[in-house]
């Protein structure tokens, strides 16, 4: 979908961005993580243009995003902001209909697709009239997705995102976010400096380092092969619960038995990481849960112990690998 | 105070017709700069935030014009674009310039730098950021920019009226002169009232929501340029000759009003400061003037004065007007005032007058070389017996005779001198001498029957006979009525006079105020 290839931006005697290459596939996730100041936000505004590169080449399906007019490109590319960057002069409806104005959309398409984005984003009609300084942060950073995604880009880029949130509404955003159908089938790149944020939301991570990329992988990857000390050191301060995040049932299924009684409580898919189960016992008055695997077919109902004994299990494979 | 012969209300009803027609004139100046201000500010502004390098110089330059005093500004457009709405229009524009550019360029500036990313990154082009987000963002405080500037002009366009320009300054600066309260409330009033109306409407403007804005910008640009129109308005006639009046003749029996009633002259006429009419009138921008008899420029420019066949002019003899209490207590004052009686007449005075004015001698000088000429001078006796104050108006022949006097009163006696000097008109430096703040100046007696005393018209037509009859009326009514006195004569007589370029004067054959006449009427 997207290709990146030897970037390079140098800000005075700086180098912003230091000879970038990555690859994205049609549909992914990719994190873009790091410091303040590693290059990663430069990377991402290369990628519509807003920051010219001095040397590289970026490709998107093919084309290089140098042949085209950079207005014609970003019309093509959603972008979403850490300070949503609403037009304050404009109502919500005026800032979600702004792509669509400059594309030439007719008013009832338009209508039509604000319409669908403020269901799918659990925003009432009522909000259409408001000037943004009357929302909330939650609801603005929303505004600021619909408003990215109203063309239907294929790419969507995203600085810090939910950056300017406080903690509860962040984690409400990104269960929202993991849930949007219009999400699932987009190319997304995302900036954050938040480890958990991106172990969450991305399928592979870029983490960067003065301006070039240490290691690229998925969350897995990072946390159980790190390339070197900076990596694991970047990673350490929240190892345990990035390690639940990164570990899916499907890689401890193996370990857990076979059977067990059956439950009347609704059963958890295989696929969700190894928080989301912990966090299902919490919530369940009972000591077992079920749980479905996608391909197998097949139900296991386990113990809170079980569990665990499969996690350390798998845990000291990885340790000898 | 003089007694007020009419209400304000009354005057203003009665000057009705010239009320309005300033007014006008007053609107359509400030508008006219304000628009050209906004045509130039504007884009100079948004310019100077996409190349920050010139914004310093930009800016710079925009706040020395700001510094520079109206007067002085209104008197450098002279020599370039002459008198009359041009240099007036430039100069209201030089002083609009600066709020308009610098709060452009820091509203722009001020826009949320992530808002004017999301707008490229949405796909916007330049000029739609800057039409779309930048402009309407920063409206506010364009708005602001441009609502001091309004204010600005509306005070500075009073000051057009020195150079022919016409508003609301030839009521303010004519009131002055002539000492009329109510001529001066009757320009100053309507000046006050635009400029608060103006803020207040501009700022109804500034606190509108976005949305209104969005038409409110479309129909400002239209109502700028309706009131600019304003100023064309009164100006559709014309004549064959053009005549520019002092703001204090345009208002006195003795001066335009007696041309009209007395020769029935009907000119096209403009009103203009005395510091530029002869100028202008050398450089064939005005053909009639008013002027004195004895000022120096009439030599330096080849003027002519005009015969007044028909006698409106009274006598202006010169002679220093003293408070009572001032002589009481300095019993050498009037002895030594008087060393100066009888002995300038019209054709020394305009020699000295032409020294200061047009060879640009220091007044002092020019006093000190005619006092050492006449061997009345005597060298500095530094005395501490008290201080006499001097004042003076605001014309060159006023700062030699202070000069004059401070020299005697130093050589002659053991006081010591402070001089008030260029004092803006009659009505200023008479009320600084009966408020006590000044001793004496120089004043005339014509000025003192008709700016001062406000004779009545039958009154000065009985005094017009002789000189001694007018100054013998003034001086017995001053001392009556103010505890003033009249010292002798100096000697010249510095009438008020109209005069025309020799050379055009000659060609049109025109001799008297009533050829002039003649010639106007003439098809």
């Amino acid at each position: 979908m997207i290709k990146v290839e030897a970037l390079v931006k140098t800000f005075g005697a700086t180098k912003a961005v230091d000879g970038i290459s990555f690859e994205v596939a049609e549909g992914e996730t990719l994190a873009l993580l790091g410091t303040s100041g590693c290059g990663k936000t430069t990377t991402l505004k290369m990628l519509n243009r807003l920051i010219e590169p001095d040397s590289g080449s970026i490709a998107i399906n093919g084309k290089n995003v140098m042949d085209e007019k950079p207005e014609t490109l970003r019309r093509g590319i959603g972008y979403v902001l850490q300070n949503n960057g609403l037009f304050p002069h404009y109502t919500v409806a005026e800032n979600i209909a702004i792509v669509p104005q400059l594309l030439g959309w007719d008013k009832t398409k338009t209508d039509k697709r604000i319409n669908e984005l403020l269901g799918k984003l659990h925003l009432d009609k009522k909000y259409l009239s408001a000037y943004p300084n009357e929302l909330s942060g939650g609801q603005q950073q929303r505004i600021g997705l619909a408003r990215a995604l109203v063309a239907d880009p294929p790419l969507l880029l995203m600085d810090e995102p939910f950056g300017a949130l406080d903690n509860v509404t962040r984690a409400k955003i990104h269960g929202e976010f993991k849930a949007l159908d219009e999400l699932k089938r987009k190319t997304i790149i995302l900036v954050t400096h938040d480890v958990q944020e991106a172990f969450e939301l991305a399928d592979r991570i870029a983490l960067m380092d003065k301006g070039k990329i240490v290691q690229i992988g998925t969350p897995a990857e990072l946390l159980f092969h790190p390339k070197n000390k900076l990596v694991r050191d970047f990673l350490n301060e929240q190892r345990l619960q990035l390690e639940f995040r990164a570990i899916k049932v499907t890689d401890l299924w193996k370990y857990l038995p076979d059977g067990g009684r059956k439950t009347n409580t609704s059963s958890l898919s295989a696929e969700a990481d190894f928080w989301a189960v912990l966090e299902q016992f919490k919530f369940e008055k009972g000591e077992h849960i079920s749980i479905q695997h996608p391909s197998e077919e097949k139900v296991k109902t386990i113990t809170f112990e079980q569990l665990m004994a499969a996690y350390s299990h798998y845990k000291q494979l990885q340790a000898h690998e | 105070m003089n007694e007020q012969q009419q209400t304000l209300w009354q005057f203003m009803a009665q000057q009705a017709d010239k009320l309005a027609v300033q007014t006008l004139q007053h609107v359509g100046l400030t508008f006219i700069s304000l628009l050209i201000a906004v045509l130039i500010g504007l884009p100079l502004g948004i310019y100077i935030t996409r190349r920050k390098n010139f914004s310093g110089l930009v800016l710079g330059i925009a706040g020395v014009l700001q510094t520079i005093p109206s007067i002085a500004l209104l008197g450098f457009m002279i020599p370039l674009l002459g008198i009359g709405a041009k240099p007036a229009i430039v100069a209201l524009l030089l002083y609009a310039l600066l709020p308009i550019i610098r709060n452009t360029y820091t509203g722009i500036i001020g826009v949320d730098a992530s808002v004017k990313e999301a707008a490229l990154a949405m796909g916007m082009s330049k000029w739609q950021v800057l039409f779309k987000v930048e402009l309407p963002l920063a409206m506010p405080v364009i708005l602001a920019g441009i609502r001091t500037a309004t204010v600005i002009n509306v005070g500075v366009a009073t000051l057009a009226s020195y150079i022919a320009a016409g508003g609301l300054g030839e009521f303010i600066f004519g009131g002055i002169s002539l000492n009329n309260t109510n001529m001066i409330l009757a320009g100053a009033i309507p000046a006050a009232l635009l400029a608060v109306v103006f803020d207040f409407l501009l700022s109804m403007l500034q606190k509108l929501n976005f949305k209104k804005v969005k038409g409110a910008v479309k129909i400002a640009p239209v109502l700028l340029v309706l009131l600019s129109g304003m100023y064309f308005i009164p100006s559709a006639y014309g004549s064959k000759l053009t005549a520019g009046f002092t703001p204090e003749f345009m208002g006195r029996q003795d001066g335009n009003l007696g041309l009209q009633s007395k020769y029935g002259l009907k000119i096209h006429t403009i009103v203009i400061s005395d510091a530029v009419m002869y100028k202008a009138a050398q450089e064939k921008e005005l053909d009639v003037i008013s002027g004195y008899s004895t000022d120096g420029r009439l030599k330096a420019y080849d003027l002519v004065v005009l015969d007044d066949d028909k006698k409106i002019f009274p006598p202006y003899y010169a002679a220093p007007v003293v408070r009572e209490d001032a002589l009481r207590k300095f019993p050498e004052l009037e002895k030594t005032l008087n060393l100066l009686s009888g002995l300038i007449n019209d054709s020394v005075m305009t020699v000295l007058n032409y020294q200061t004015d047009y060879l640009h001698r220091s007044p002092e000088r020019v006093a000190k070389d005619f006092l050492e000429a006449k061997k009345l001078y005597r060298a500095d006796r530094g005395g501490n017996a008290g201080v006499v104050r001097i004042g003076s108006k605001i014309f060159g022949e006023q700062y030699i005779l202070a000069s004059m006097y401070t020299m005697l009163i130093k050589g002659y006696t053991n006081y010591n001198v402070a001089t008030k000097t260029g004092l803006g008109g009659t009505k200023i430096v008479f009320d600084a001498l009966t408020n006590d703040q000044i001793d004496l100046y120089p004043e005339y007696t014509g000025t003192g029957l008709l700016a001062i005393l406000q004779a009545s018209p039958k009154t000065v037509t009985q005094l017009q006979a002789s000189k001694d009859s007018t100054y013998n009326y003034v001086a017995r009514e001053f001392t009556k009525r103010y505890q003033l006195k009249w010292l002798k004569p100096i000697g010249f007589n510095n009438a008020y006079a109209l005069m025309m370029r020799e050379k055009q004067a000659k060609e049109l054959r025109i001799k008297t105020i009533s050829d002039l006449k003649r010639y106007l009427d003439s098809k």
